[in-house]
């Protein structure tokens, strides 16, 4: 009996001074941490994708905690209303950030694109690039081997069999730039959705001079510079052979689009042209760029 | 028992179909594409202008810092113009076009064929002389050979190796040239061994050479420093750190150069354009080229003016056979295919090899049985398929620890990989990735 009795206070007692040093402990090495912290992230998505630049959700809301002002802060995924939910949480204001999209830059297509030759290495765009320049006569396009799509999280991007490219679901795409940082010859951009989700971009990324792009490829960006001569906005720069359409200058009014000589620039959820476009309206639209082009075709669909 | 390296390898059929085959000289092409970076390092900057007249040997391009090579002109013309050209993996890379008339060469290079054998220049002297002529590896790497020449502050050569193992199947380029320039390469032998001041050189070749080893002994008799060294037949022995391992028993630690060892590993090609460019003033503008292919008609071994297409080779060897399905630029392991056989030679080129319909199919892959036969293979100690897994997963720094950087890219774990998994392709992206995460570190 008399041993229960020992092993019992003496445990008891280690149990009573390990409880007592424990607390000071604690008390000692406490952190403070913002309980507004586990709210955010209870709001997050929590898809940890990255795609703020931050390590995951709970990176993203320190961050958002720490922050002064929401500028420049931006959930991909979750988009405006998680920001609004997260600008209540911390009482601040919300910033209009605008949505991204990812956008395929080549159109090299089966058809537009002849194979030269044929490449039954691993099925890996990395490796590929790391090896030689592809199946083509273009060194820049896409390798169609889908990179983009084993990186995306959302199921938004996928290769069109037919085409050999990829292609985003504008609707999943959450703009988190997983497929950016995959793709090895940097054919993916995020750019602004662009309003009604209408966009201009220059689909090539092919920097050879114009004779050997267009040899290689019939859609190919020729660096000719209309698009640059034409566009009242200087949105467009032309360097390297290669023109780039500045999405934060653009207007979308797809002068551009019409003078490209090898259809390079693409427009994305316009409605479709005015056969004929009567002239004496012509003048008005570099007034009113935005309203003037966007507006009229709506208003004739 | 005969000298090898002492970790891995493994002994794909020799296939040396044109051994034996006496070096002939190519045809001049009518246009010649003289790429500006034909070796490692910086590209060089071109020095002719558009309409220039150059004759063979004009300097065409200074390097373009110490890392780089001068270029010269392999022929005689006009500079038609200042271009791109696809290269061999089918990039554009910056090349001069030069129209040929003639075959007019620069006064300063003697062409007589007679032996030259003495030389009153010091190391420096010799150095600057190969500097000029624009001397890059001839074993494939095109490394400059003036920077391996030049050792860093702090590390000093005790021993010169001369590379003449060719352990690559096919190519017999090396082998034709120690039988039919023996006497030069041994000029060139004592000529680097006086531009890194060592006692000793060693040349060191392959047992399936007998021809070229008994050769070279009787040659090398005359020559109390230098000493032939035949060694066991096996790949990758060419490896500067492979052929160092079985020559000298030393091993290079890893992340270092070969001159922590001490020696100084040069090809045997290389040796014989040091000799030309010292005692004939010849820089550096052809190279023999083995030409070959099961089912090319004649497989030869060709002296070839850089900037000649490919195709114009293997016209002269009997023409593109039908199956042609695969045509490498090197040999069968560590060569590149080429996109395109419009692309020129360069100073690299060892081989040109035609690889026929069935052999060059990649055979289906299936999952790893763990055989463990690629770790018994690897010639650096590696275990290629952590590595394969590892970047397959996106694990980097499991990759860096496992020492990819060491990795050779010899090919020998896709070799003998009886699952037929493509390990060589996945260690290569492993290598890429973590060589630019290291170089960003490093930045920081």
């Amino acid at each position: 009996m008399n041993l229960v009795w020992i092993a019992t206070l003496s445990l008891g007692c280690i149990g009573a001074i390990s409880a007592v040093i424990l607390y000071f402990v604690a008390q000692k090495f406490k952190v403070y941490e913002d309980p507004r912290n586990e709210e955010v992230v209870k709001v997050l998505p929590g898809a940890n994708c990255g795609g703020c630049g931050y390590p995951g959700c709970g990176g993203f809301a320190a961050a958002c905690v720490k922050a002064t002002s929401l500028e420049g802060m931006l959930c991909p995924v979750g988009g405006a209303p998680v920001m609004a939910k997260i600008a209540g949480i911390l009482g601040m204001e919300v910033a209009e950030a605008a949505p991204k999209v990812a956008v395929v830059r080549c159109n090299g297509t089966c058809a537009n694109r002849k194979k030269v030759n044929t490449y039954n290495g691993a099925s890996n765009c990395a490796i590929e690039a790391a090896l030689y320049s592809g199946e083509t006569g273009c060194s820049f396009g896409c390798l169609g081997n889908g990179d983009c799509e084993r990186a995306c999280q959302f199921g938004a991007i996928h290769v069109n069999p037919e085409t050999g490219l990829p292609e985003v679901d504008e609707e999943l795409c959450t703009g988190c730039g997983a497929c950016v940082k995959a793709c090895p010859k940097m054919i993916i951009e995020l750019r602004n959705k662009g309003p009604k989700s209408r966009r201009m971009f220059v689909c090539c990324v092919n920097k050879d001079k114009g004779a050997v792009a267009r040899k290689a490829c019939t859609a190919a960006c020729i660096g000719c510079g209309k698009c640059a001569k034409e566009c009242p906005f200087e949105a467009i720069t032309v360097e390297n052979n290669l023109a780039y359409i500045d999405f934060q200058k653009c207007k979308l009014c797809r002068k551009c689009e019409a003078v490209c000589p090898t259809g390079a620039i693409h427009s994305v959820n316009f409605p479709p042209r005015k056969p004929a476009e009567p002239k004496p309206e012509a003048p008005a639209q570099p007034a009113a760029p935005q309203s003037g082009t966007a507006a009229a075709p709506t208003a004739q669909a | 028992m005969l000298k090898t390296f002492r970790i891995g390898g493994v002994h794909p059929p020799e296939n040396k179909l044109s051994a034996g085959q006496a070096i002939k000289t190519a045809e001049l092409p009518k246009q010649a594409v003289i790429m500006l970076s034909q070796h490692i390092g910086a590209p060089a900057q071109a020095v002719v202008a558009k309409g220039d007249k150059v004759k063979v040997g004009t300097l065409l391009a200074q390097a373009g810092g110490f890392v780089s090579a001068n270029i010269h002109s392999s022929v005689s013309g006009t500079v038609a113009k200042i271009d791109t050209a696809v290269d061999v993996a089918g990039f554009q890379r910056p090349a001069i076009y030069i129209d040929v008339e003639g075959d007019e060469w620069e006064e300063s290079i003697d062409r007589n064929e007679t032996l030259v054998k003495e030389c009153n220049l010091d190391s420096k002297a010799i150095v600057e002389r190969i500097k000029e002529a624009g001397i890059v590896g001839l074993g494939g790497a095109t490394f400059p050979a003036h920077v391996k020449l030049t050792p860093p502050p702090g590390a000093t050569a005790t021993i010169l190796i001369i590379n003449a193992v060719e352990c690559e199947p096919y190519l017999t380029a090396d082998h034709q040239l120690m039988l039919e320039k023996g006497a030069e390469i041994l000029v060139g032998t004592e000529l680097l061994r006086k531009a890194i001041n060592v006692e000793r050189a060693v040349i060191g070749i392959e047992n399936n050479k007998p021809d070229a080893i008994a050769h070279m002994k009787e040659l090398a008799a005359a020559y109390p420093t230098i000493e032939i060294c035949p060694l066991k037949v096996k790949y990758p022995q060419g490896g500067e750190k492979q052929l160092i391992d079985a020559v000298i028993r030393r091993q290079v630690p890893s992340g270092g150069l070969p001159i922590a060892t001490g020696a100084v590993v040069q090809n045997v090609g290389t040796a014989f354009a040091v000799y030309e460019a010292v005692q004939k003033n010849k820089p550096l503008f052809e190279r023999i080229v083995t030409v070959t292919g099961k089912s090319l008609a004649h497989p030869s071994n060709l002296k070839v003016r850089v900037g000649t297409p490919l195709s114009q080779l293997i016209d002269a060897c009997g023409g593109l056979p039908e199956d042609t399905e695969k045509v490498i630029s090197g040999g069968p392991m560590m060569g590149k295919a080429v996109v395109s056989t419009d692309t020129p030679t360069t100073k690299g080129c060892s081989g040109v090899l035609i690889i026929r319909d069935l052999e060059s199919r990649r055979k289906e892959m299936t999952a790893c049985i763990r055989c463990a036969k690629c770790i018994a293979a690897c010639p650096m100690g590696l275990a290629p398929n952590t590595l394969m897994n590892a970047t397959e997963h996106k694990d980097w720094e499991r990759v860096e620890k496992e020492h990819v950087m060491d990795c050779i890219e010899c090919g020998s774990c896709s070799f003998t990989c009886p699952a037929h998994r493509p390990l060589l392709d996945y260690v290569r992206m492993g290598k890429a990735r973590v060589g630019a995460i290291i170089r960003s570190r490093n930045a920081k």
